[in-house]
């Protein structure tokens, strides 16, 4: 499988620029793990966080053909280890009297926190790189996971 | 204080700055602002019979002229009509400047009446475009739209333009700058003088060079560096399709096409070459063949203005981003002459062993009508063609020897595209002698455009390789189909009837003795367009072929092959003489 490589483009904040961006993603057939668009500092743009499934030629074919789009102002390969990733989760884990505590421990473990909890179930609410969350996600697997919703990556240069 | 205009207006104003003269369209509820400021204006507007005729003329008027061509079409219909001339464009890098009405913005989203999202469906066939919701935007619009029409590696450009954005009234501020931050243009600066060097060094060692040149060496002005470069290094050019007429057929360093229908010793030089040097080419499947069989022997070079285009479909070795003209002139610096003599030796062997052939018939056969234009037009004519059997005959047996002289539909493959082509080629360049060689399967597609030729008293000459089939498929159909003619068979049409019908000038040729009085008859008529209806062979194949997916060694329809069919094989008369080779 192919590595998952982080790109970060900045791109003019108006109307249709995801379309163009998603259009192309799809059209060049390009494999796409999760894309996450914000305004930044300068609110005429917008910071897109992309994770391709993609590398060699391939990622350079992203790149380029990214960086080919008007509304793209800057097209960057985030590189392992030079920037900082974080995601945000939330699950909804089934849970009674007695898991309760345990999945209490687990979210400690990770920094997380529980967002709200009735007699069946908690919802845990996670912040984080990746891999750390991909870990809590094992973790939990062991109680029954119902719902499961995850932000996609945003990244920042050290 | 700038005066007040109304947006539709200001887009003619703003067509007038960038230079336009002619734009080919037809109007519709939501463009009429627009076609009334133009009928007010100097620009001359071609009503065309259909919204493709006048993306393909604006196309043609392009390819023939330099310029940025301009459409017009309507909302809806109009705008979808434009779609598959707009894709030809983009598919082989065309500047043009499609300008579609839309539904006011107040009902944009709500099914209105001939609404259809034109952004959404362009998008991914233009380079740019752009939704304007306010006539104050249009200028700036109108000024971005061309710039990037044709700058870097040119391409459509679409502006939607909903009716009451042509209706508002503001001042009009001509901006004199464009000023876009995601768009940079690849220009001299930032060629690395590394990339430079090291494919300089390529160059030195290599005993066997090629160059393959596309339609970027033509799309930059760097045929004049082509040339040099060919001469300095003394390295045989061969050209893509889009790319013929970047190097001249008569000289005797030209390989002529290669690719799928290429020639036999051009398919093999680039098989056996030990360093590929491509120029404003982008190493389509229709070159290639099997791609990771391509020029395998060969070390490559790769100077392209689009990054994207490099190591998209083949892995090079040393590529050089930027404007071909500026490389070129960068890299002549660096390189001096080669040892070729014992290559060009190899490849003069070739050529005389493997020439372009084909076997005479009891009927007319369509290459030698092609010859026949060549000779009587002396190779300057502009050639336009359809996509088929008939463009690679045209591409074949006609001998380009200057840049913007083939205008044809090479990545997208557009049938239809040769008529409307013609007109605009026609338009762009009215001295020009303009010749569309076409099939009766592709004309027919667009031929509702001779009442355009015909108004305007085009001379335009239109020469149908009339075969009643659509001769590419039925080629396809016997060779991997088991002779399945599947909707391939066309109905007999009377090409000459029709060219009446259009106020045209008609002509039928049966017979070899009449081809070249009748190309020299047509050649005479300057007062209306010409149609010459070439009954032709039925069942004559394009050859020779690299089938697809194959490499190019192992090419069919061989000389090797039709020699042994029996009878006499017609060499191409036009082959550059080996003996003219400078082998110093």
């Amino acid at each position: 499988m192919a590595e998952k490589h982080t790109i970060s483009c900045l791109v003019e904040n108006h109307f249709g620029v995801l379309a163009r961006i998603s259009g192309l993603i799809s059209a060049r057939g390009f494999n796409i793990d999760s894309l996450t668009v914000s305004t930044t500092e300068d609110p005429t743009i917008s910071r897109m966080t992309i994770v391709v499934d993609a590398e060699g030629p391939r990622l350079e074919q992203v790149k380029n053909q990214l960086g080919r789009l008007v509304d793209v102002i800057e097209v960057k390969e985030l590189l392992e280890g030079q920037y900082l990733d974080r995601e945000i989760l939330l699950a909804r884990v089934d849970a009674n009297g007695a898991t309760k505590a345990e999945l209490e421990r687990i979210a400690k473990r990770f920094g997380a926190k529980l967002a709200d909890s009735t007699d069946r179930s908690v919802v845990i609410e996670a912040a984080g790189d990746t891999k750390v969350l991909d870990q809590l996600v094992e973790q939990l697997r062991a109680h029954k996971i119902t719902k499961l919703v995850r932000t996609g990556r945003v990244a920042l240069e050290r | 204080m700038p005066q007040k205009l109304k947006g539709a207006q200001i887009l003619i104003e703003c067509l007038l700055r960038e230079g336009v003269d002619t734009a080919f369209g037809i109007p519709g509820g939501v463009n009429l602002p627009t076609f009334d400021a133009l009928y007010q204006s100097t620009i001359k507007v071609v009503l065309t019979a259909h919204e493709q005729g006048a993306s393909h003329m604006a196309d043609g008027y392009a390819r023939a002229t330099g310029k940025v061509g301009v459409c017009l079409a309507t909302s809806g219909p109009g705008a979808t009509n434009l779609v598959t001339g707009i894709a030809t464009a983009y598919m082989d890098s065309i500047p043009i400047v499609a300008i579609t009405g839309q539904v006011r913005t107040s009902v944009i989203g709500n099914d209105a009446f001939q609404e259809v999202d034109t952004i959404g469906i362009t998008r991914p066939i233009t380079k740019h475009s752009y939704l304007v919701r306010d006539a104050k935007d249009i200028a700036r619009v109108v000024r971005e739209a061309f710039y990037i029409a044709r700058s870097g590696r040119p391409g459509p450009v679409l502006i939607d333009l909903p009716v009451d954005a042509t209706l508002g009234e503001v001042e009009f501020d001509y901006p004199e700058q464009v000023n876009l931050r995601g768009y940079r243009v690849r220009t001299t600066p930032q060629i690395q003088p590394e990339a430079i060097r090291r494919a300089a060094e390529a160059i030195t060692q290599s005993k066997q060079p090629v160059i393959y040149a596309g339609a970027g060496v033509i799309y930059s002005g760097a045929t004049a560096e082509l040339f040099e470069l060919a001469h300095v290094l003394k390295a045989p050019v061969t050209t893509s399709l889009l790319g013929l007429g970047a190097y001249p057929e008569t000289d005797a360093l030209s390989l002529g096409m290669l690719g799928m229908h290429g020639f036999e010793y051009t398919n093999l030089a680039v098989a056996e070459c030990d360093l590929l040097i491509g120029i404003g080419a982008r190493f389509d499947d229709r070159v290639t063949g099997k791609a990771d069989e391509f020029a395998k022997k060969a070390k490559k070079i790769h100077i392209d203005v689009d990054p994207a285009s490099i190591n998209k479909t083949v892995i090079v070795d040393f590529p050089i981003v930027g404007d071909v003209k500026q490389a070129l002139r960068e890299l002549l610096k660096q390189v001096k002459a080669l040892d070729t003599k014992a290559w060009l030796s190899s490849i003069a062997e070739m050529k005389r062993a493997r020439p372009l052939t084909y076997k005479e018939k009891s009927r007319l056969l369509p290459q030698y009508i092609i010859q026949q234009i060549s000779e009587a037009t002396n190779g300057q004519a502009i050639v336009v063609t359809g996509v088929g059997q008939h463009q690679m005959w045209a591409a074949q047996y006609y001998q380009f020897s200057r840049p913007r002289s083939l205008i044809t539909s090479g990545g997208l493959g557009t049938m239809g595209f040769g008529l409307p082509a013609t007109i605009g080629a026609q338009f762009g360049c009215p001295e020009a002698v303009v010749w569309d060689i076409d099939g009766d399967g592709s004309f027919q597609m667009t031929s509702q455009e001779l009442a355009t030729a015909s108004k305007h008293k085009l001379p335009i000459k239109i020469a149908i390789m009339n075969n009643e089939f659509h001769g590419m498929v039925r080629q396809w159909q016997d060779q991997f189909y088991g002779s399945r003619y599947a909707s391939s068979v066309l109905n007999p049409v009377d090409f000459v009837k029709l060219a009446d019908a259009y106020g045209c000038a008609g002509f039928r040729v049966e017979k070899k003795d009449d081809v070249r009085p009748t190309i020299d008859k047509a050649m005479q008529i300057t007062d209306r367009p010409t149609i010459i209806d070439f009954l032709v062979e039925k069942k004559e194949d394009c050859w020779p072929m690299i089938a697809p997916g194959k490499p190019h060694f192992q090419m069919i329809g061989t000389f090797e092959m039709l020699s042994k069919e029996g009878g006499v094989p017609q060499i191409r008369k036009a082959d550059a003489d080996e003996s003219k080779l400078s082998l110093g």
